[in-house]
């Protein structure tokens, strides 16, 4: 076979991708040491970052693509895919992410935005791209930019399960609404929530997004995990509900398991006995409007 | 427990079961190939997703979907349908395995899939490479040849994994340079791509004609097995 006949970066590829991470685990580490345990304990794919989203509210200031440095030695340690955030609208870091050999960019809202009026335009990279979403218009715009998988935003860094869950409940209601509606009504639903009418009719016909849609943002037990599936979540990201927890081997398993059995409460009971404290995490009302990042990306 | 023979001739004669291993992956896309080559034929079977033991021994035909192997094998284990799996293959029932399945189904791996203590099920004389063609950017699709179908086949490859050593046993179907793509080793059929991620079904059709192929043995697996598939099942 001529190598020059192998099409790479096509849509089935990038979305195909996506689709072989439902039903897992993709953790958030900092390190190759943690990515190890992530793999160990069953994740799918680890996100690598310079610190996960807990330290960075702390932290403040501008948050920015990790370093290299960190992201080579973790591709290098692991067999799981490796994702790795780049700022909204950074389009250079996510070349520099794709040059790196990393297998799906986060276009995140836990980075500073580069760019307060553009997304980046996803569909020339070869490598797929995940983005945040709060709502169904907002998923169907990423997915029109080229995103191959959309995540609930939530509120990274806090533990508060409660805004992810409020974004998977509001774009899988509006995905509801759209069933029974004619073309006419879904072109008028397509122009109010500011989205592209052909991916309207795409996700009322297919009663689903177009794309992979996991969860994210606030996770930190497996009870919150398994929450997620239940809700319609295809699967679980991570963030500092692992690295954060008393006890993260234990954590990370549990998280795994409560992903594959989210809806056998006596399984899930045996699951979360004894695997430690959770992140201590902030209450999602203690935090200003504006100090939220989910409102990061529109 | 006494079933009429009647009713018994009707789960058995009639209707074949085909389970997905569910535990992570591609696997309702696997679902609905199965079930539009269904359709294409014009013949029914009942198909289930697997995610816990119990399930694989009251199946005629078992699919490995892609998804991540080293994720799945841990589950696999944990959950304790590997042992299941390498019983029903033992039985001669049909197994078809993409991508992280044809990973699952070797008897060996490279250093990628040994550094990580992959369980594999040893299923097929093979050794295999986790992602023979790199990452991500690398992934890719092909027109492939593949020597049981009479033209070429639209091939999706997902940082695939490809055979590099085989042992006499196994009859090779498509080939990328020096690396094997598609084999079949008796009832078990591994295959690097993703079939269940395109419109054509040529492949699903292959393993579909195994499957119906063996109905006859399928009565005789039935009287072996503890438990009745007349029962309610938890297919969870």
């Amino acid at each position: 076979m001529e190598l020059e006949k192998l099409r790479h970066g096509t849509d089935l590829i990038k979305r195909g991708f996506a689709k072989m991470q439902k039903g897992g685990v993709i953790m958030d580490v900092t390190n190759p040491e943690q990515a190890k345990i992530a793999e160990e304990a069953g994740a799918v794919a680890v996100m690598a970052l310079q610190a996960v989203p807990a330290d960075i509210r702390k932290a403040g200031g501008v948050a920015r693509m990790a370093d290299p440095k960190i992201i080579a030695a973790i591709i290098e340690t692991v067999t799981i895919p490796v994702m790795a955030k780049a700022r909204i609208g950074h389009f250079v870091e996510a070349e520099i992410l794709q040059a790196l050999g990393v297998d799906m960019v986060d276009e995140s809202e836990v980075l500073t935005p580069a760019d307060n009026l553009y997304h980046i335009d996803k569909i020339d990279f070869t490598v797929p791209f995940v983005c945040g979403a709060r709502n169904l218009g907002e998923a169907l715009r990423r997915i029109n930019e080229g995103a191959s998988m959309i995540r609930t935003k939530g509120e990274a860094g806090t533990g508060d399960v409660s805004e992810a869950v409020r974004h998977m409940k509001q774009i899988m209601g509006e995905i509801r609404e759209l069933s029974g509606k004619t073309k006419e009504e879904l072109i008028m639903v397509a122009r109010n929530i500011e989205a592209p009418i052909e991916l309207v009719l795409e996700t009322a016909k297919m009663q689903r997004l177009p794309v992979v849609n996991f969860a994210a943002g606030g996770v930190a037990t497996p009870a919150d995990a398994a929450l997620m599936m239940r809700l319609g979540a295809d699967g679980v990201f991570v963030g500092s509900g692992i690295f954060k927890a008393e006890n993260p081997d234990r954590m990370a398993v549990a998280i795994v398991e409560a992903v594959n059995n989210f809806d056998k409460p006596d399984v899930l009971a045996e699951i979360s006995k004894g695997i430690g404290a959770g992140m201590k995490g902030i209450s999602i009302d203690t935090i200003p409007k504006e100090a939220t990042l989910q409102t990061r990306g529109w | 427990m006494v079933i009429p023979t009647r009713f018994l001739f009707f789960v058995n004669g009639l209707i074949m079961r085909i389970g997905v291993i569910a535990i992570q992956g591609n696997v309702s896309e696997h679902v609905d190939a199965l079930t539009r080559a269904l359709a294409e034929r014009g013949e029914y079977a009942d198909i289930v997703t697997i995610k816990h033991s119990g399930i694989v021994p009251t199946c005629d035909a078992v699919v490995l979907p892609g998804g991540e192997s080293t994720t799945l094998g841990r589950l696999m284990v944990r959950e304790g349908i590997a042992d299941e799996i390498k019983e029903a293959a033992g039985r001669s029932v049909p197994i078809l395995g993409t991508c992280a399945g044809l990973i699952l189904l070797a008897r060996e791996g490279d250093m990628q899939v040994k550094k990580t203590q992959q369980h594999l099920l040893s299923l097929m004389d093979t050794k295999v490479n986790r992602n023979a063609f790199g990452r991500q950017r690398e992934s890719f699709e092909a027109q492939l040849e593949v020597k049981v179908l009479d033209s070429s086949y639209n091939a999706v490859f997902i940082r695939a994994p490809a055979i590099v050593e085989w042992g006499d046993d196994v009859r090779v179907l498509a080939r990328i340079g020096d690396f094997v793509v598609a084999a079949e080793q008796g009832n078990v059929l591994a295959l690097a791509f993703h079939p269940e991620l395109t419109d054509d079904m040529r492949l699903h059709q292959y393993f579909l004609d195994r499957v119906f192929g063996r109905q006859g043995a399928s009565c005789q697996d039935y009287l072996r097995l503890p438990g009745c598939r007349g029962n309610s099942l938890d297919m969870g």
